[in-house]
């Protein structure tokens, strides 16, 4: 699924959905990576990560839409962790009090292979 | 005498970019260092959000107006609709979640129900700009002034 400014990719691996996010998400877009957080959901799948290393943008629009996925996962006894996020979404993420330190919401990783190995 | 600048978009979610931009365009010739101008652009960006929902409670029901000011010592946007009063400092500040060792389900769930994204627009704005005006006048509309001040350096 995706548009000009926004690409979103599922890779299904053994206990976990890899979702890798590219581009630029607010508000006019928001709703197509909400989108697909919720199919994965659908399907059956409540262990997510997002790969957020290629965001070059994200507003509150977007952290509705991972705090709405979040809430849903651990619903099922899972999880949705963060990978490799940008400098940008990592700013945003700890200016909404999403990943402080002592009690995050989003776990945080800085590669993918320990986010596939947190799960 | 400060530099000023004005646009004027549809109210819709595609032209928050636009605003970005031009927003972006202003902080830079204001001297003001990446960092700065990706919280201008944020800031402009919750600013336009709120606009389209509370305001006018849906895209394309009317106009906004950006403009920027360069003077000395500040960078200053403001941002203008015709919808109904929206007061920013109506909205509460988001309540952060203390998880801490909270292994019960039911109760992490209830501080992700309670966790308010929605004013989240306005906690960055006034956390990541000096200062942050609102003006509503009946026949004018809402008036959101945003102000980051600039260091001395900044000057070009």
């Amino acid at each position: 699924m995706s548009s000009p400014q926004l690409s979103i990719a599922v890779e299904s691996m053994k206990r976990v959905e890899l979702i890798t996010v590219a581009g630029r998400i607010d508000s006019s877009n928001a709703s197509e990576l909400d989108d697909a957080l919720k199919e994965v959901i659908k399907s059956g799948k409540y262990n997510i990560i997002l790969n957020l290393n290629g965001v070059n943008y994200m507003s509150s629009a977007g952290l509705r839409a991972l705090v709405a996925a979040l809430r849903e996962c651990k619903k099922h006894r899972g999880d949705v962790v963060i990978s490799e996020p940008s400098q940008r979404v990592a700013e945003v993420l700890d200016l909404a009090g999403l990943t402080v330190a002592e009690a995050p919401l989003f776990k945080v990783y800085d590669k993918n292979m320990a986010a596939v190995g947190s799960f | 005498m400060g530099k000023e600048e004005i646009l004027t978009v549809p109210g819709r979610y595609d032209q928050i970019q636009v605003i970005c931009q031009f927003v972006a365009a202003g902080a830079r010739e204001a001297g003001l260092e990446n960092d700065d101008v990706f919280h201008v652009e944020l800031c402009c960006d919750e600013a336009t959000t709120n606009i389209i929902e509370h305001a006018y409670g849906a895209e394309d029901v009317g106009p906004i107006i950006v403009t920027y000011e360069i003077t000395k010592e500040t960078y200053t946007v403001t941002l203008h609709d015709n919808g109904r009063p929206f007061v920013p400092d109506d909205v509460p500040e988001p309540k952060y979640p203390k998880i801490g060792s909270v292994s019960n389900g039911e109760a992490l769930d209830d501080i992700l129900n309670s966790l308010q994204i929605g004013g989240l627009g306005i906690y960055f704005m006034r956390k990541l700009m000096d200062e942050v005006y609102y003006t509503f006048n009946g026949v004018q509309g809402n008036s959101l002034v945003l102000v980051k001040n600039l260091a001395p350096e900044d000057h070009k």
